[in-house]
């Protein structure tokens, strides 16, 4: 079974730039990014959103770019990691790290559940039950009042100092020190999910993308990897929501709306989706042009639809995935 | 209480005939195109738009009449535009495609016709309630329900009796032997998109009369209406029906006995359905995987 899919990858293309020249330019530009920012007329907390959903759209692109598995529904993951860390802070402890831990079980665990009733699914079918079933959290946000805030949100909470002995890091101020936690925290997580590509885990998910009757022939148990690769995308994706709580302050209904999993699709696909760092870089340029475009005119909505349309209709492979000759199918 | 439950059983009747009319459209198009239209809810308020224009000069059964159809014509300007070019790619592309042109129709709506609430006239006799007992029914809600009814047995006995239907139908099955059994694909495909969007102009025109109208006004009714499909089971139009009549009238019983989980009711069903029977109530084996 390995030596199958090793040949496989072994003759895929090599890729135009060195893997290590890559990985130090992204890394540079994201540690530097409190430097060159405000000279382009950005704001660090632009950045932080940028982390966030890049994030969130990576951990949606193991399912969908590595596995081939289309989830139209990962916002209710990230809002329920959101309202997981604002409830833990403002109901239980003010803590930090357990209002992360709390999001992220809650979000990933709710996912890890759902999964195992879809996971027979495929194609359109598959989205239709994640959007369908990412519309229930909205609706629980919604309603129920007094516990998550309804339709104006959960407020009133405020991510505490995280004290390292004998240190204390004070990211309450927000600005340039909660960039740098933002980073690490997404740095761990993605070299985590780097790691877990890279295995022969991931490998068998590409086994799965390319060729499920191949796959499932070789002895793969392929619905669950399919599961372990949505659980696992839930658990990434719930993280950035937490992250997104803590950025804010606040967790709205709108973090679990099906439109914010379209908008994670949209970064996954503009970026790239077949290729790792395609999605951060597609949240950048969405985050970006949707902070522009509000700011420009009050029909952001035709704009950003357009986004979409042109995105799938004239650049299906995405900025990163040009380079690829061959690929998406 | 007898009232309350009855008024709440006429209102899960309409709800669900809604859900029906909107799932039934929404079902022909990804039966046969495997398309998630997500603009579909937009075609509904497209609809209503449409006959709220019509009806100073058609009067209101003539914008009944004509609104749909527009909305079906434009329905297949779409589908022959930009729908058709996704069909034999990944499924992320028709649904990002139809998710962003959802939103530019949205913003149309809002450009065109303002973002206020707008009230569709009614003629006078339909506004009257049936009886003094009866006060809450207006025959409006009769007449909604006898046209919805109408409605989907015409789209049945078209299904069932015409040879376009028996293509769509058998376009359901197996799109490729139709193929190459010589039917021209791509204007069946057309023809169905248009279709299923003439539902959702029908329907919009409905809605506008009892909710009146408003640029977002389908979305609450696709999240129900995709349940509809899942919980009836993909692939069965029959199923598409009677999920559409379960939820609408399970939400409108909730109301009466606890009104803020009327929503989650219908989210309640679907998770049984996915555990219990996952191809749907009537769905048929493998036509979900």
């Amino acid at each position: 079974m390995t030596t199958v899919i090793t040949t496989a990858t072994a003759t895929a293309r090599r890729p135009a730039v060195p893997r290590w020249v890559a990985l130090v330019v992204i890394w540079t530009a994201l540690i530097a990014v409190p430097f060159w920012l405000p000279l382009l007329g950005g704001y660090t907390a632009l950045a932080g959103r940028v982390l966030v959903f890049g994030l969130a759209a990576m951990g949606l692109n193991m399912l969908l770019g590595f596995t081939g598995v289309l989830s139209f529904g990962h916002a209710a993951y990230f809002g329920l990691g959101a309202y997981g860390a604002g409830l833990t802070l403002r109901y239980l402890v003010h803590s930090t790290p357990l209002a992360m831990l709390a999001g992220t079980l809650l979000g990933g665990l709710a996912g890890t559940l759902f999964g195992l009733l879809i996971v027979r699914r495929r194609g359109v079918y598959f989205a239709m039950c994640t959007i369908a079933f990412g519309q229930l959290w909205y609706y629980l946000a919604y309603s129920w009042n007094d516990f998550t805030g309804g339709f104006d949100g959960l407020r009133d909470f405020h991510r505490a100092p995280i004290g390292i002995w004998p240190l204390t890091l004070d990211i309450t101020s927000g600005g340039t020190l909660f960039y740098f936690f933002l980073l690490a925290i997404f740095a761990g997580a993605v070299s985590l999910m780097g790691l877990l590509v890279r295995s022969p885990f991931g490998h068998t998910l590409r086994a799965i993308r390319e060729n499920e009757r191949r796959a499932r022939f070789l002895g793969i148990p392929v619905e669950r990897q399919i599961w372990l690769s949505f659980s696992i995308s839930c658990f990434f994706t719930a993280l950035a929501g937490t992250l997104y709580a803590l950025l804010n302050n606040f967790a709205d209904p709108l973090a679990l709306h099906y439109s914010l999993s379209g908008y994670f699709v949209v970064m996954c696909v503009m970026g790239g989706m077949r290729t790792f760092w395609g999605p951060l870089l597609g949240a950048a340029v969405f985050v970006v042009l949707q902070d522009y475009i509000s700011s420009m005119t009050v029909n952001w909505m035709s704009f950003v639809g357009a986004i979409f349309v042109l995105v799938v209709l004239f650049f299906p492979r995405g900025l990163l995935g040009m380079r690829q000759l061959r690929g998406m199918s | 209480m007898t009232q309350v439950i009855l008024y709440n059983v006429t209102n899960g009747l309409i709800i669900g005939a809604f859900y029906v009319l909107m799932a039934l459209g929404l079902s022909l198009i990804l039966n046969l195109s495997n398309v998630i239209n997500f603009a579909h809810g937009n075609f509904l308020a497209l609809g209503g738009y449409l006959a709220f224009t019509l009806s100073p000069t058609l009067g209101y059964w003539g914008a009944l009449l004509v609104s749909p159809v527009l909305t079906a014509l434009i329905g297949l300007v779409v589908e022959r535009l930009m729908i058709r070019r996704v069909y034999n790619r990944d499924p992320v592309y028709s649904l990002l495609l139809t998710f962003g042109f959802a939103f530019v129709m949205q913003d149309v709506a809002r450009f065109v016709w303002g973002p206020n609430g707008l009230p569709l006239g009614l003629p006078d006799f339909l506004a009257q309630p049936i009886s003094a007992e009866l006060f809450f029914i207006t025959w409006y809600r009769v007449f909604m329900v006898t046209v919805v009814i109408i409605a989907v047995a015409g789209l049945f006995t078209f299904l069932r009796n015409t040879r376009m239907g028996l293509r769509i139908r058998a376009g359901t099955l197996d799109l490729e032997t139709v193929a190459s059994l010589g039917v021209n694909v791509n204007g069946l495909r057309t023809f169905n998109f248009a279709l299923g969007c003439m539902l959702a102009g029908l329907s919009g025109v409905l809605a506008a009369g009892q909710i009146g109208l408003n640029p977002n006004m389908g979305d609450d009714l696709l999240m129900p209406s995709f349940i509809a499909i899942i919980v009836g089971g993909v692939g069965s139009l029959i199923g598409t029906l009677f999920g559409g009549l379960l939820i609408g009238m399970a939400a409108a019983l909730t109301t009466v006995f606890y009104p803020s989980a009327s929503e989650a009711v219908i989210y309640a069903i679907m998770m049984l359905v996915l555990l219990l029977r996952p191809r749907g109530l009537m769905g048929e084996e493998g036509m979900m995987s």
